[in-house]
């Protein structure tokens, strides 16, 4: 689904990403460890076009499609979720408005007709319920006021109502308490794993990955992939540390 | 009060920052002309309009009798310049409410001038007022309150905020305040920024263009303008009003 290839990409003038290669496949959930400063949350947002974030060689192919040609609302579109590590809030504006208008807008770039206010609220509560979340929290203005884990959660309500072919979600489990990660987790499980899905989750700790079994695990360290193994390597990570491991 | 039949300059410090060739131009019967409305005692009087196209010179001078209340909202989206001037007298426990919106792209010179005068105890004032502009254009709020030796108890508020969505795009405000009284409570604020590129960005990644997520922020941007609206069916429409324009005219 995903196909990175010797990507290379600056942040100003410096390089943070050197030759990263990575491939994920339909049905498959692909966890990426590494240090601070590894470029893993450089990944996530050259993936989704962030302003500033310059690919200076390599490619990126998503669903049989250039990624890298696409401006950030049409890789949306295609079906790329990607979760934020500091989630934005957007005063005035509630959940409910701008999800239905995210909605609509994808489904309009697909050539579907856009949902009415009342399918719309039906989506919001079975997604809302599904991952334990009130349905006063989507009539809030976005992320305004909300704890890190209430972001967090939101995130997912978000995720699901979108219903995307691929996440990327960006250490989606700092700032979590025990029951809040739990949350997460199971919603990562409930709305991703299906065989025409892909994940690549960006994480630092093992925890998530207790929740959400991963088909493979990669460390990325100075802006490459530097090794890659199954669930057990992020286990040998947790134990014995990058240092060891990665060298 | 009689009016000089002069025109103003921007020299002339409630004028300083409307357009100078309008001044020079103008035909002082209508520059020189107000409206004058009369609030009787414990009644509620409203004004909503929306300046949509054409120049404007509407300036009103109003009078709320005790325990009465005015409420104004306006949006200016036309004209090369166009100018609502309001000044209100509050008599004891009278209110004055507020809400104005500028809109504007070209060389367009848009602006709210308010004197609210609390001239007795116990009148409160609430004023706020937005703006958004593009191009070359123009964007002022002038806001004076007086509040007067015995006026105890006033409480006045003004906040003022301003968007330019481009470079080349400006925005004056001017908040004065003269307080005789010496228990009162008088607020004001005012900021001029952009619009969030973080928040752009966040939208876009959940897949809505630049273009409605633009509209999103301004929609909400300028709603505190007519937060105090209590009929819903016409804070929609003053609303949807301004938005529209915004679809025709923006770049």
């Amino acid at each position: 689904m995903l196909k990175i290839d010797n990507l290379h990409a600056t942040v100003g003038e410096t390089e943070i990403l050197k030759g990263l290669t990575l491939e994920v496949g339909a049905g498959e959930v692909h966890a990426i460890m590494g240090p601070n400063g590894a470029g893993k949350s450089t990944l996530s947002y050259v993936l989704g076009g962030r302003p500033g974030y310059e690919v200076t060689q390599g490619s990126v192919e998503f669903m049989g499609q250039d990624l890298l040609d696409m401006e950030p609302h049409e890789r949306a579109a295609t079906g790329l979720f990607l979760g934020f590590q500091y989630p934005v809030e957007i005063p005035g504006v509630s959940n409910v408005q701008f999800l239905r208008e995210a909605l609509n807008a994808q489904r309009a770039s697909r050539g579907e007709e856009p949902l009415s206010g009342g399918d719309f609220l039906k989506l919001a509560r079975e997604k809302a319920g599904l991952l334990k979340l009130d349905m006063e929290m989507l009539k809030r203005q976005v992320n305004v006021g909300f704890s890190g884990g209430e972001k967090k959660r939101s995130e997912m309500v978000q995720m699901g109502i979108l219903d995307p072919k691929f996440a990327v979600l960006d250490e989606t489990d700092s700032g979590l308490d025990i029951d809040a990660l739990r949350i997460v987790g199971d919603g990562i499980n409930t709305i991703m794993r299906d065989s025409a899905k892909g994940v690549l989750l960006i994480t630092h700790y093992q925890r998530l990955l207790d929740v959400v079994r991963p088909d493979k695990v990669h460390v990325l360290a100075k802006g490459r992939i530097v090794k890659t193994g199954g669930p057990e390597l992020a286990l040998q990570l947790e134990s014995e540390g990058y240092e060891a491991v990665a060298a | 009060m009689v009016e000089a039949a002069t025109l103003p300059t921007t020299r002339d410090e409630d004028w300083r920052y409307s357009d100078g060739e309008y001044l020079t131009s103008a035909d002082p019967a209508e520059l020189n002309h107000w409206r004058m409305i009369e609030v009787p005692a414990g009644e509620t009087f409203r004004e909503a309009e929306s300046y949509l196209s054409g120049q404007t010179m509407d300036r009103l001078r109003v009078h709320v009798g005790k325990g009465g209340r005015f409420e104004a909202f306006a949006t200016i989206a036309g004209g090369k310049y166009s100018r609502v001037e309001i000044e209100v007298t509050l008599e004891e426990g009278a209110h004055f409410e507020f809400g104005g919106v500028t809109l504007g792209g070209g060389d367009k010179v848009q602006e709210f001038v308010t004197r609210t005068i609390h001239a007795h105890p116990n009148a409160t004032s609430n004023q706020v007022v937005r703006a958004v502009q593009w191009g070359q254009a123009t964007g002022n709020f002038l806001g004076r309150i007086e509040v007067a030796r015995d006026a105890q108890k006033t409480d006045a508020a003004q906040n003022f905020r301003a968007i330019l969505l481009e470079k080349g795009a400006s925005a004056n405000t001017k908040p004065e305040l003269e307080i005789f009284a010496d228990d009162v409570l008088c607020a004001h604020g005012a900021a001029i920024g952009q619009l969030d590129e973080q928040a752009s960005y966040y939208m876009a990644a959940r897949g809505i263009p630049p273009e409605i997520a633009r509209k999103l922020m301004i929609q909400a941007f300028i709603g505190d303008a007519f937060e105090a609206i209590t009929d819903d069916a016409l804070r929609e429409r003053m609303l949807e009003d301004t938005l529209a324009l915004l679809d025709t005219e923006a770049v």
